[in-house]
């Protein structure tokens, strides 16, 4: 037990230690905003480091999706699952990169509801830097999950003949079209500011795209409203790019000029957006 | 270094009529505000009174509905950015992140804040030793004490040294040590030459923290002053009277208010009630004026065990100043955080 006065001596002896460190002094050159996007993607990989949990998502939907749909429509669309993986795996990757995506919002509007936003809005940063930083560690998880589908992919029965410059340029346009979408969620964790929220409209909001694409069935056999949705969808466009990539078939300028202007437009939408809705002051 | 500081001198703040409002609560309602350069700056009230909004509104967090601000010479709007440099706000909810270690939020703080690599390393284990949380640096926050986590966010605002730092509820919620820590470590930073501003619903901590203080009661300044100006303006003293049986207090009382004239508070232990006696011209009025009470608790046949008269404490003047007492529990809503 401590008596007042050993209380207050150890608080002076702490206190102390303290005294040479603080001389004011003219502050240091701000972080540019490069750089502060490089420590907060740096401090991104540090939580996921201390609560590998938040990997569950990047690791489960991959998983899930990969064998639940080769073997539970393989054999129904498709000859064999053999068969089928041909087009249903590069299809695969895409919808378990896009549903993954929602989890970096939430995770924003988790630090959002946190008192170390404030502290971050008070520091003499790039309002950007938090929402890009995090898109760093996005694009770590989104190629963890890629690296999932396509290693239990081929451990199925899927040879990729578009050989690894195929399998490589699809993930990279599939991350590309994952971090595009980041920012949407991004968007929308700063407007709503709830974990939970973000997570149940990203799943509401995204069973109509990615069922409404080309990813699990040829246009051909929808009618013809359904055919036009599709058909602009950008999931359908990311999709079949990575089919042609991935399986060497030929013919991907279209499909991936369409994808990459996708990319491009959601990109310039929401990136924007989410600046100003970070900067903007309550 | 303080010759410095004094050198470029003027003002840390200049307020003037900040209004704030949040749909219908009006949470600031014409503040004006001056405080000069290397003071502690007490912002007293209750929960609600308005206090954090104007906090976050000088850090450049939150955004004005009217009047002007200017922090360090630079306005609050047009200058935000240039604000940020040079202030630190530790805020009343801890603003540091619970998944990571001590050491990693300031070395991560540290280089946001424009420090290379291996000085934000060399000042986060600087400032872990001076706080006294080297033995917990290495683990996650989530798991700190209290106190621990509060003198971690502080330090982590003086990773570089503000001319400027926002204390919001310090040390709302601690234990009496760590307590006296913080007040010990604020007393450190101010005799360094960073202007102190905080608020605080401790009237002791204003009082012993605070070379100014500004009583702050739905969202307008009520009072300020010194805490000895203060006390002066709510009176030269205070009768203190404990009764032998606590169901005459109601009859004391109001034997009491309309005996002085002036308003009857009654203590927190059902024996007890207190009367502020206004400042008399006289000095020796407050010798008759106790007189005249005593003669009238005597005819109401009011026991008496013990009268004492004595300067007026902070929560007593607080009453006064604005009408209710200035508990924590008589907490109406929470300011809306950001």
């Amino acid at each position: 037990m401590s008596t007042p006065t050993a209380t207050i001596s150890a608080a002076a002896l702490e206190a102390d230690r303290l005294d040479g460190l603080l001389a004011p002094g003219e502050p240091p050159r701000r972080a540019e905003a490069l750089t502060a996007s490089a420590i907060f993607g740096w401090r991104a990989m540090l939580k996921i480091r201390r609560e590998p949990k938040q990997l569950t998502d990047s690791i489960a939907i991959p998983v899930l999706f990969t064998v639940l749909f080769t073997y539970l429509f393989g054999g129904a669309i498709g000859v064999t699952p053999g068969h089928y993986l041909k087009s249903l795996l590069p299809g695969t990757l895409v919808m378990s990169i896009t549903i993954v995506t929602v989890y970096g919002g939430a995770r924003l509007a988790q630090d959002v509801t946190t008192g170390v936003f404030d502290r971050f809005r008070s520091l003499s940063v790039w309002r950007g830097a938090l929402v890009l930083g995090g898109l760093l560690s996005d694009a770590a998880r989104y190629l963890l999950s890629a690296a999932i589908v396509v290693i239990l992919g081929v451990a199925i029965g899927y040879r990729p003949d578009g050989g690894a410059r195929g399998v490589i340029a699809a993930v990279a346009l599939v991350i590309a079209f994952g971090l595009s979408m980041s920012w949407l969620w991004a968007a929308i964790a700063l407007l709503v500011r709830d974990p939970a929220t973000v997570t149940s409209i990203g799943a509401a909001g995204l069973i109509a795209p990615t069922f409404a694409s080309n990813i699990f069935v040829q246009p051909r056999t929808m009618p013809g409203w359904l055919q036009a949705v599709v058909n602009v969808n950008p999931i359908s466009h990311v999709a079949a790019a990575s089919r042609v990539l991935m399986n060497g078939t030929g013919g991907a300028g279209g499909p991936v000029a369409w994808s990459l202007v996708a990319i491009a437009a959601i990109t310039l939408l929401f990136a924007p957006l989410t600046v100003h809705l970070y900067s903007k002051q309550p | 270094m303080s010759t410095n500081r004094t050198a470029k001198d003027g003002l840390a703040i200049e307020a003037d009529g900040l209004v704030k409002v949040y749909g219908e609560h009006r949470a600031l309602d014409g503040i004006d505000l001056t405080v000069g350069r290397g003071q502690v700056f007490g912002f007293l009230g209750p929960n609600g009174a308005g206090k954090t909004t104007a906090i976050r509104i000088l850090a450049t967090l939150t955004r004005l509905d009217g009047g002007t601000a200017r922090v360090l010479g630079l306005d609050v709007v047009s200058q935000a950015d240039a604000i940020r440099a040079r202030v630190a706000v530790t805020g009343q909810f801890a603003s540091v992140d619970n998944d990571l270690t001590g050491y990693e939020n300031l070395v991560i703080f540290g280089r946001l804040r424009g420090l290379s690599r291996a000085a934000s390393k060399q000042r986060a284990d600087q400032l872990l030793d001076a706080f006294g949380l080297s033995g917990a640096a290495g683990r996650p926050v989530g798991g700190y004490s209290g106190g621990m986590r509060r003198r971690l966010d502080i330090g982590a605002s003086l990773i570089v040294t503000p001319d400027l730092l926002f204390l919001d509820e310090p040390t709302t919620g601690m234990d009496p040590r760590s307590q006296i820590q913080v007040w010990e470590l604020v007393r450190r930073i101010a005799a360094a030459g960073t202007t102190v501003l905080l608020t605080t619903q401790y009237l002791e901590e204003a009082d012993k923290l605070a070379e100014q203080i500004a009583v702050i009661d739905h969202g307008q300044i009520v009072a300020e002053g010194t805490s000895a100006q203060l006390k002066a303006r709510v009176g030269s003293g205070t009768l203190r009277i404990r009764l032998l049986n606590g169901e005459q207090r109601s009859q004391a009382q109001a034997v009491l208010a309309d005996a002085l004239q002036g308003p009857v508070q009654l203590g927190a232990d059902p024996l007890t009630l207190s009367v502020l006696l206004g400042t008399p011209a006289d000095p020796t009025d407050a010798g008759r004026l106790v007189g005249r009470a005593m003669t009238r608790l005597a005819a109401a046949r009011v026991a008496v065990a013990e009268v004492a008269l004595g300067q007026p404490s902070l929560q007593e003047a607080f009453l006064t100043l604005t009408g209710h007492p200035a508990s924590p529990a008589a907490t109406d809503h929470e300011e809306p955080k950001s």
